[in-house]
């Protein structure tokens, strides 16, 4: 066996790998040839390390040395400075300064990023190579596999998972003991288990990112879910547009057979568990169960009343377990480490740990894992590092189109689920969008709403065209043609919506709208009342012109200008704007250099 | 694999891909590897105690540095425990350093000749 002395961790997540994170790979196989290191230094392609925004990640070990945006042509340095010569790169050293001490850290346990996250269901993403399912046995995988179907009786383990109070994180938070258990209950010889990761939310990619970086542990989550139900069939729905995660799901799924790890006879007990994948077209209403199921039978992806429930009747009409991704990720380590070990962490309704992906704006872009109780602000300011260039920060959005926005009086909530839905919104799958100064609420609405009547499957009329209506009254709003019978309006028809719809998807989609007249009704009457825009997005409110004792002449708006509505003589006379032709780009803000134009 | 020992197997095997990740030996080794170093033959000394730690599964992280300072010493070896000591080994070679693992690492024995008090006092 060939012995290296150092392992390089080269991103190959979704984030790293749209920022060329392939081609450092690449370079660190060529440059290490040329300098004769090839046998002696490792490369690997890990998952998602969380840091997105500080992407493409390379760990160095055992120094546990972390490079951040490693380009290309760093690669070359690392290996001639750091893995030739020992000296680290400090240039590229991921590291934080200490805000009491201004020291330097650069030990990656003890920057902020990483110090209040607790890893369970991204414990492995980063460190081991998800393609090699080695690696991932090294790490203790199959061990809960191997230890349920030896050791422990269906019941047992459905009663292990009710007592570790895990909720599914699909975002409705049911618990997912309970939902084996009605699935149990139901007689039948043929079930199935299926693991949702139709992941749709604009802005969440904590289960591509699972996928991604540790694929095995879902495997072996749903084999064990499946054995506690009595199933031996599973399906994983998956979006079509996570070709990365679907890639190392097939190679794991494929090593996994060859180990006998999944198929007949498990382990020698005679558990029998298949599985394949099936391939989504990317409708966010496909990620709602019964219409789900729908898709995974070949039919039009539209939801179906419930009850029957999947448990009593789902795909193919058989008794059915649907388990999120995240869910599934945390099933092998509660069986392993125990309920007990489990429920000690989180809140006292909501257990264990929570992946949230960051986004908006905010400094760390990323992916983080904190026990249920951390307060939204801990996330924000001190695993996110707050709004960039100092902007000041608005709202906080999570749970996606179903969800809602929160303020800075709802910072100090602990999330978990029931707090989130006493705030007004609600933890959804866990995307969290942060919005700054420069975000005006009402556009933010819309863009939910529209995405909602893009999405919205059609069936039922409360969802396909109370949604239109609410979009057009929105769309109106930020054009300057609102009045303030639209906001009553608007208001009855998202609580007709919600209490008439058919699916989770016609029912929370007015979330956005309800919570954003809740907290941010000043918005909303600044555009109807003084047609105006405080955060000035809405371009039809918007007017640009420049300030005569600010222009210095020179020009540089009128010549940027698309529309060429910028008139004046260069050095001599002062520039206007013909806010007649004007399309209100911004081109001529942008361009010139000594702040004459203004916006209102 | 048909059982749980069959598993076992596979992991104990695994665990020397990922090990050196996990952190928590009782030792680092860290040989110095800047220019000085490997020209005055660092580079042997270095795999030696790679292949020599995995062959024997020794307690130990073996890791590099650059200039330590003594470039006169060199190739040097540093092993720090994790209780805060620290030896520094010079003039090491390929043999030596067979013999720093095995006295010192494995069991717990400072190899006193090799060490740089001891060429000082030569």
């Amino acid at each position: 066996m060939s012995v290296e002395r150092v392992n390089v961790l080269v991103c190959a997540g979704t984030g790293c790998t749209s920022n060329n994170s392939a081609l450092v790979y690449e370079k660190f196989g060529e440059s290490l040839k040329k300098f004769g290191l090839e046998n002696e230094v490792k490369v690997i392609k890990t998952g998602c390390f969380g840091l997105c925004q500080k992407g493409p990640i390379v760990a160095v070990y055992p120094d546990k040395v972390f490079y951040c945006h490693v380009k290309p042509e760093d690669v070359e340095e690392i290996v001639s400075e750091h893995l030739y010569k020992g000296r680290v790169v400090t240039r590229l050293e991921l590291s934080e300064e200490d805000m009491v001490t201004k020291e330097k850290i650069l030990d990656i346990d003890k920057i902020k990023f990483y110090e209040k996250q607790q890893r369970i269901a991204l414990r492995n993403c980063g460190k081991i190579n998800p393609e090699d399912i080695d690696e991932y046995i090294a790490v203790d995988g199959y061990e809960a596999l191997g230890k349920v179907l030896t050791t422990m009786k269906p019941q047992e383990v459905i009663d292990e998972m009710k007592k570790s109070g895990l909720r599914g994180r699909g975002g409705a938070g049911f618990p997912t003991g309970m939902k084996w258990q009605f699935c149990a209950n139901t007689p039948g010889n043929e079930k199935y288990i299926i693991c949702n990761a139709d992941e749709g939310d604009p802005g969440a990619f904590m289960d591509r990112s699972i996928l991604e970086g540790d694929p095995n542990c879902v495997l072996e989550g749903m084999a064990i879910a499946a054995y506690a139900i009595g199933a031996h069939y599973g399906y994983i729905y998956i979006r079509a547009e996570y070709p990365i995660a679907v890639q190392r799901l097939q190679i794991a799924i494929k090593e996994a057979e060859g180990l006998g790890l999944l198929g007949k006879n498990i382990f020698g007990t005679g558990f029998d568990f298949d599985l394949e994948i099936r391939l989504g077209a990317g409708a966010f209403v496909c990620g709602e169960e019964t219409a789900l199921m729908m898709s995974i039978e070949g039919k039009r992806g539209m939801p179906n009343p419930k009850p029957p429930f999947p448990a009593v009747s789902g795909v193919w009409g058989k008794p059915t377990v649907i388990n999120n991704v995240e869910t599934l990720a945390n099933v092998p380590q509660i069986m392993l480490k125990g309920a007990d070990w489990y429920n000690k962490i989180g809140t006292e309704k909501s257990k264990g740990t929570k992946v949230f992906a960051l986004g908006g704006k905010i400094t760390n872009t990323g992916l983080v894992e904190i026990p249920m109780g951390t307060t939204l602000r801990e996330i924000i300011y001190e695993i996110g590092g707050g709004c960039p260039n100092n902007k000041e920060f608005k709202a906080v959005q999570t749970g996606g189109p179903s969800g809602g926005c929160l303020t800075e009086a709802q910072l100090d909530t602990p999330i978990d689920y029931d707090n989130l839905i006493a705030a007004g919104s609600m933890m959804g799958s866990g995307g969290m969008i942060v919005l700054d100064e420069d975000n005006c609420m009402v556009d933010v609405a819309r863009f939910y709403m529209d995405f909602i009547c893009d999405e919205s499957c059609g069936k039922c009329s409360p969802c396909r065209i109370g949604t239109k209506r609410l979009l057009e009254m929105l769309t109106k709003i930020t054009k300057g043609e609102g009045t303030m019978d639209m906001l009553d309006e608007m208001e009855k028809l998202c609580h007709e919506i919600k209490d008439t719809a058919l699916c989770g998807l016609g029912q929370t989609a007015p979330n956005p709208i309800l919570s954003t007249l809740k907290y941010f009704r000043n918005e909303y009457e600044a555009h109807i009342i003084e047609k105006r825009c405080p955060a000035g997005v809405c371009k039809a409110l918007l007017k640009y012109s420049i300030n005569p004792d600010k222009c210095r002449k020179c020009s540089m708006c009128a010549r940027n200008c698309p529309v060429g509505c910028i008139s004046g003589v260069p050095g001599k006379e002062a520039y206007k704007i013909d806010t007649s032709k004007c399309i209100k780009c911004g081109t001529c803000m942008a361009s010139c250099r000594f702040g004459a134009v203004e916006r209102h | 694999m048909k059982s749980l020992e069959d598993l076992k197997k596979m992991r104990e095997e695994a665990l020397k891909k990922v090990e050196m990740r996990e952190g928590g030996k009782k030792y680092r080794v860290v040989v110095g590897m800047a220019t000085c170093g490997i020209a005055a033959g660092a580079r042997p000394v270095l795999n030696k105690l790679v292949e020599e730690t995995a062959k024997n599964n020794y307690d130990c992280v073996v890791t590099q540095t650059g200039c330590i300072g003594m470039c006169v010493y060199e190739p040097i070896v540093e092993v720090y425990d994790n209780q805060g000591g620290h030896t520094t080994y010079v003039h090491v070679n390929a043999e030596k350093a067979e013999k720093i693992l095995e006295e010192h690492i494995g069991k717990g024995k400072v190899v006193e000749e090799y060490t740089v008090d001891a060429a000082k006092n030569r």
